[in-house]
């Protein structure tokens, strides 16, 4: 039987995970592994940083649904993947990060450029291997691989010491994958489904809760199904936007500390929650023990951890979003043409009115850009129909709320970790994994500016992302509660001028031009999407603008600051 | 409350170390552990005592069942399980105070391993109350060290 090397196996193996694109930067304990991608025809993207091949590979998943890939060396370029890492940890997305490592023989000795990357992403990893016999690779692959994409997805990494890459073995050498302790509970306990639908039939102010893990597990469309029948409005986090269109009459947009105002009081007034992939997370709850005190929750996750962590939960179902959906839509319907169609004209009319009553506001007669304005236009001159990557910030507030998501993998947005850094690698990873849509990254000055060597990346590899930069000189999001909680004391918050955007978007040879004024933005944004080259547009924003309405940290959600509070105080 | 719990893991390396890890990270402590392989050398067995809430402890099992190399994972009931621990204690002793150790020693079952001339080295199994109750007698001797075993627990009976 032919031999081949470690190096040459690994990329077999990926072949045979379908992996079409790597994000990566080579070093010395993964030469031999690049000289073995050299042969291959998957594609390889050298980003000018190891944090953007993981932010890349985890937007590229985000988008595709795909597993992603990224390859870094040992000791630097190990660590620096660890906050992509777990960035894609906090939000469940599955990406292999593949690392070189020092020799066996050398490993435990402080060798050049060794750094104990399984110990130190341990904590940040859903599972890791260092991997010390090229015998194991075939399998430790396709179990990385399963363990990324399957039950709640998450990154998984792979050190591989420099030897075992380019040890031999035959090319046809396969061991079974062994994971006895790995059985992720997919089909929910149909009685629990039963129970809930019983539950949700009796309801009388229901709302559901819809999170990242009903885009991970392609249930949207069983969702917009359920929500046809039973006629409950539901509410989303940040990352489950795009689960159900925001243009549906029964969608409430996103809740929490910048949520919208009818979501956090239909939280606050419902008597059921159906929650169906998300964690209940502090920035969405507020202060706990007053979250939506009067209601049952049903909680459907596929990780029994997150059931009953935050919340108190009265029918728990564990298992995939869309098959637990899928049950659940049966279910309820059985029951309803028995028992008939609960009545709830007075919750949804009382919904009708708090969507009316309590809009997303900014200052529309303002001449200033701003930055609600842009996102706005940014929708209408996408038709909706864009993928948005965003920043951290407020950047991202006002992307999350004013443009309207209606299908799922379209807002790629760092949302446990909140990674200032990652919108412009993402957008790079979601442009590889959708070519054929316009991506667009709402940037930051300061998150940009984390990252912004990525923008040669882009511009190398003809990624032609359009990046919308909502220059307001600031930290913008940290001055913001310096001035609502800190007396308006701006420490180290100010950024003001202190690089010219569209010079250094040019330097990178892309395109870069700046908007100081309102009645340019439409045009602006216009040209940016028709031009064939990365674009940078450099809106200066309404500098001091805020992002309302605000639960104060430790508030309820149902107190919202609202900017006529404010203004003035 | 003081919990003990069984958990089955694959025997490959790191595994302990991703255990004792996710408790640090949690905020959960360890009262004490053990570790051996089982039966069949591909799997280990690790008994924890963990100090904790009802509520807490079911999130440290759904946590542990997190890790991949986790198999299954048992909560013991303490009132039908048979618990051990061993215990070295060395004690200084003299030909005045021997023959009164050796006496206590001998109520409890416990065995002499080493006699030294101003030392005896003592070892005793049995469940906690059982050792700290040695322990308390031997105080007064001088003890000069003691080590011990984590705990190891097994069910009564046919359940397991
Ligand atoms: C890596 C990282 N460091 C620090 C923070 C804390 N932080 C959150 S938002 C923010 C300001 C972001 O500034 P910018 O990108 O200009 O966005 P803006 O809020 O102004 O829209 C900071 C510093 C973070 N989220 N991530
Ligand atoms: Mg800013």
């Amino acid at each position: 039987m032919a031999k081949i090397t470690g190096a040459q196996m690994i990329i077999k193996c990926l072949k045979e995970e379908g992996v079409e694109v790597i994000f990566g930067y080579p070093g010395g304990k993964v030469i031999p592994l690049y000289d073995a991608l050299f042969d291959s025809d998957i594609r390889h993207i050298l980003v000018r940083h190891e944090q953007g091949a993981a932010h890349a590979a985890d937007g590229y998943a985000r988008v595709t649904g795909k597993t992603g890939v990224c390859i870094a060396t040992s000791g630097p370029g190990a660590t620096n993947l660890v906050t992509g890492i777990a960035n894609a940890h906090m939000d469940s997305i599955p990406i292999v990060a593949i690392t070189g490592q020092v020799g066996t023989a050398q490993i435990g000795t402080d060798a050049f450029q060794e750094a104990d990357i399984t110990g130190i992403a341990a904590p940040v990893t859903k599972h890791n291997y260092l991997v010390k016999d090229v015998k194991e690779l075939p399998r430790v692959i396709k179990e990385a691989f399963r363990i990324a994409s399957t039950g709640r997805p998450g990154p998984v990494l792979i050190d591989i010491p420099v030897d075992i890459t380019t040890d031999l073995i035959d090319e046809n050498f396969k061991l079974d994958i062994s994971l006895p302790g790995y059985k992720p509970t997919l089909k929910g306990n149909l009685k629990q489904v039963r129970m809930a639908a019983k539950k949700i039939a009796e309801s009388k102010k229901p709302v559901i809760f819809a999170g990242g893990g009903v885009i991970s597990s392609g249930a949207s469309d069983i969702l917009r199904k359920f929500v046809k029948i039973a006629k409950i409005p539901v509410i989303t986090s940040l990352l489950g936007m795009g689960s159900f269109p925001e243009n549906n009459e029964l969608s409430l947009s996103m809740a929490g500390m910048h949520g919208t105002k009818y979501a956090n009081l239909a939280f606050t007034e419902a008597d059921l929650i159906i929650a169906v992939g998300v964690r209940f997370d502090d920035r969405v709850t507020g202060k706990l023990s007053e979250f939506a005190p009067e209601a049952d929750i049903i909680h459907i996750d596929i990780d029994p951890a997150e059931i009953g962590k935050n919340v108190k939960v009265l029918i728990p179902v564990v298992g995939d979003a869309k098959i637990v959906l899928t049950d659940l839509e049966n279910e309820y319907r059985k029951y309803i043409e028995k028992k008939g169609i609960p009545d709830r004209k007075e919750w949804l009319s009382r919904i009708k009115k708090l969507k009316e009553d309590y809009p997303l506001k900014y200052d529309r007669s303002s001449n200033k850009v701003k930055p609600a304005y842009v996102v706005e236009k940014i929708y209408e001159l996408t038709k909706g129909d864009a993928i948005i990557c965003t920043e951290v910030g407020q950047n991202q507030m006002w992307a999350a709320q004013f443009y309207k998501f209606t299908k799922p993998r379209t807002l790629v947005s760092s949302g446990g970790l909140g990674t200032m850094g990652f919108g412009l690698p993402a957008a790079i990873g979601a442009k590889i994994g959708r070519p054929d849509k316009t991506v667009i990254d709402i940037a930051g000055d300061g998150s940009i500016q984390m990252v912004s060597q990525e923008l040669s990346t882009a511009v190398t590899n003809k990624i032609n992302i359009k990046i919308m930069l909502l220059n307001n000189g600031y930290l913008g999001m940290v001055r913001q509660w310096q001035e609502f909680f800190f007396k308006k004391r701006y420490s180290q918050t100010c950024i003001y001028n202190c690089v010219d955007f569209v010079k250094l978007v040019e330097a990178y040879g892309g395109v870069g031009f700046r908007v100081k004024k309102k009645e340019e933005v439409e045009g602006a944004i216009k040209k940016a999407l028709e031009i064939n080259n990365l674009v940078l547009v450099d809106f200066w924003i309404d500098r001091e603008e805020n992002v309302y309405p605000m639960v104060a940290p430790g508030s309820p959600i149902s107190e919202m600051l609202e900017s006529e509070m404010l203004e003035g105080v | 409350m003081n919990h003990i719990i069984s958990v089955l893991v694959e025997n490959k390396a790191g595994v302990l170390a991703k255990i004792s890890g996710l408790f640090s990270r949690r905020g959960f402590n360890i009262g004490s552990l053990a570790v051996g392989p089982t039966d069949d050398e591909k799997i280990s067995r690790i008994t924890l005592e963990v100090n904790a809430e009802e509520h807490s402890i079911e999130q440290i099992i759904k946590q542990l069942y997190k890790l991949i190399n986790v198999i299954k994972i048992q909560e013991l009931d303490p009132s039908n399980i048979v618990e051990r621990e061993l215990v070295l204690i060395k004690v200084s002793a003299d030909s005045k105070t021997r023959p009164e150790i050796l006496e206590i020693v001998s109520v409890f079952r416990a065995n002499i391993v080493d006699v030294a001339k101003k030392t005896l080295m003592i070892e005793i199994t049995g469940n906690s109350k059982k050792v700290k109750a040695l322990e308390d007698l031997l105080r007064p001797f001088g003890i000069l060290e003691l080590v011990r075993t984590g705990k190891i627990a097994c069910t009564r009976g046919g359940k397991y």
